[in-house]
């Protein structure tokens, strides 16, 4: 299972990548695999405020229906739009055709509460 | 064609497939009156596909369809949180009585005594059984039931000109909950418990903005909420008030009380608990009971003895109806004429042998599968498929037991275990069935060791195999289509 160095990511499984005062959100290789196959994904409108910690979105896989949550504030740039008809792709390329939204972040102070990978891989080892 | 696939049980093609042009399944006596033409635009010329058949092509259709099924009169049946328990006939026999069955619900009250007399006792028992003040009949179901108690819960908050806005739902709470608080105009804030809901977490989210606490006890990893008279106690204190979901009640009849605990409003599910036919997509019935302050906005009309007679009666503060009549009529006489032939004695010993038999599982089982919570079990008991060898999971795990002839427990859910195999035997299965099937369950927890293959090829014993559900719901196909 992968977790790139270069990412953020959240006790909810989500990850970002900061690019500038945009950052890219999708959820987690570990995520996926916890999911199982993913079968439905809710993306929010671009233009839409979202707050970090709270819901932005829904993925539904086979056997359970998770919310997805915003790892920082801000407003959502753009959405895949491609992942509501190919939701599998979230299965096949977490990371990289699996993103979710791109968000023009409000506060960047808000990333420094995100973990490494490294934190990240621990916070997995505890919870399970 | 048709082919047994063993002995008699016979394939059946679909309706359509059948279907030949002319054929058919009525007659009409002659035109005695002067025909009349319908208004064009009122009739089509053809409806593609509508399938023609004979009586017989129906009856026999739908019948081999019904050889297809499994329900808990042909075997067991340990779906957890659903409580698959056997159905007495006796509440057959009284639902089928005609000047009960034939009753319309139009009927005006001074003519239709009877069944209000047997709603009426339908709720005072109910009443008496759950420690409420009162409890309406009306929902229809148990999602229904806790949407009736979460609008009462709504009504009594603006009666006090109160306006909170949020619920808290912990994570070992029914996964409808935050469905219904969000259908009732709330926002739902998760909180995190440690198996059993902790006064602490509670305390810390508990805030004046927080309408009520939905649990649900025992909860759906089969735990007793330990702390609950506290946290009743707290959230009074603060205002809010405590809903539970009445899903698992068949843990607590005849034992403990949830009004007695501080609960203000319950949903019953009689087609769990009471021992109604369910699983088949309903008809269920969810009454709702709530404490004293809140009676007034239960919804209604509801029953109300007046003298000798009984009458429905509204109020002015209720919700208001959940129905157009008057709820599920024959799952209440269902579930009154199982309350009344148990008697209290009865139904308290129910319990007591749908816990000793969830532990007895858990103790078989316990070894053989991982259990990720050593709290002592009450009616229902999680397991995870964590030490699981050779890539075998739950899913695995349940498609094999129907194999062995099992319907499969329920799959990943509670949330809060990966992988979780929640098993609830209820109270009518003998101590052979409970051993056959835990027999069954060690018996592929070693076939995960030795021959993986037959688990991740399983079912191989039924008439079709391994289903491709994620196709199924990427590309669902909803109607027939020619081919």
């Amino acid at each position: 299972m992968e977790f790139p160095e270069e990412f953020k990511y959240t006790e909810e499984h989500e990850w970002v990548q900061v690019e500038g005062d945009l950052v890219i959100v999708g959820i987690t290789d570990f995520a996926q695999d916890a999911l199982g196959d993913v079968v439905f994904v809710e993306l929010p409108e671009v233009g839409t405020e979202v707050t970090a910690g709270k819901a932005f979105g829904v993925v539904e896989s086979v056997k359970a229906v998770s919310d997805v949550y915003a790892p920082v504030s801000g407003t959502v740039e753009e959405i895949n739009e491609e992942l509501p008809d190919a939701p599998e792709v979230i299965n096949t390329s977490p990371y990289g055709d699996g993103w979710m939204i791109k968000i023009r972040i409000s506060d960047p102070t808000e990333l420094e509460e995100l973990m490494d990978a490294t934190e990240y891989q621990a916070h997995i080892a505890e919870e399970h | 064609m048709i082919v047994g696939t063993s002995g008699l049980v016979l394939n059946e093609k679909l309706l359509f497939e059948h279907s030949d042009a002319g054929r058919k399944g009525y007659s009409l006596t002659p035109l005695d009156v002067p025909a009349a033409d319908l208004p064009d635009g009122l009739c089509r010329e053809e409806i593609a596909g509508f399938p023609e058949l004979s009586e017989v092509d129906v009856v026999r259709h739908f019948t081999r369809l019904s050889t297809w099924n499994y329900g808990v009169d042909s075997g067991f049946y340990p779906l957890g949180s659903c409580t698959m328990k056997y159905n007495p006939k006796v509440n057959e026999l009284a639902a089928r009585l005609p000047g009960l069955a034939d009753v319309h619900p139009a009927t005006p009250d001074h003519l239709a005594q009877g069944t209000l007399a047997m709603m009426y006792e339908l709720q005072t028992m109910l009443a008496e059984i759950s420690g409420f003040a009162a409890v309406s009949v009306q929902p229809a179901a148990g999602a229904h039931g806790e949407l009736a108690g979460m609008l009462t819960v709504r009504a009594w908050h603006e009666a006090q000109g109160s306006k909170r806005r949020k619920v808290l739902i912990p994570d070992t709470a029914h996964g409808t909950n935050p469905a219904t608080a969000a259908l009732a105009g709330y926002e739902v804030v998760p909180i995190a418990s440690e198996g059993v809901l902790t006064l602490e977490e509670v305390e810390a989210h508990m805030t004046d903005e927080v309408a009520a606490l939905m649990v649900t006890n025992p909860n759906t990893l089969g735990l007793f909420e330990t702390n609950i008279a506290a946290i009743c106690e707290l959230v009074h204190a603060r205002g809010g008030l405590v809903y539970c979901d009445g899903a698992n009640l068949n843990a607590l009849l005849g034992i403990a009380r949830p009004g007695d605990m501080g609960i203000d409003v319950m949903h019953f599910n009689l087609h769990k608990t009471f021992a109604t036919p369910h699983g088949g997509g309903g008809p269920g019935s969810g009454p709702v009971g709530v404490s004293a302050a809140l009676a007034p906005f239960l919804p209604g009309p509801r029953v109300v003895r007046d003298g000798e007679a009984f009458r429905f009666v509204g109020t002015q503060e209720s919700v208001g109806r959940m129905l157009a009549f008057h709820g599920n009529f024959g799952i209440m006489l269902r579930a009154f004429a199982y309350i009344r032939s148990m008697g209290a004695a009865g139904l308290k010993h129910a319990t007591e042998m749908a816990v000793l038999n969830a532990n007895y599982v858990r103790a078989r089982l316990e070894g053989g599968y991982h259990l990720p919570y050593a709290t002592r079990s009450l009616h229902e008991v999680v397991f995870s498929d964590r030490d699981l060898p050779n890539d075998c999971h739950t899913l695995d795990v349940a498609k094999r037991l129907i194999d062995y002839g099992y319907h499969p427990p329920t799959i990943y859910f509670p949330l809060v275990v990966k992988g979780a195999i929640m098993i609830e035997p209820t109270e009518t299965e003998s101590q052979e069935t409970l051993d056959e099937f835990c027999d069954a369950m060690l018996a592929i927890a070693k076939e995960a060791e030795m021959s993986p293959d037959l688990l991740h090829a399983a079912p191989v014993r039924t008439r079709t195999r391994r289903l491709d559900e994620t196709a199924a719901a990427r590309q669902p196909r909803l109607r027939w289509e020619e081919r």
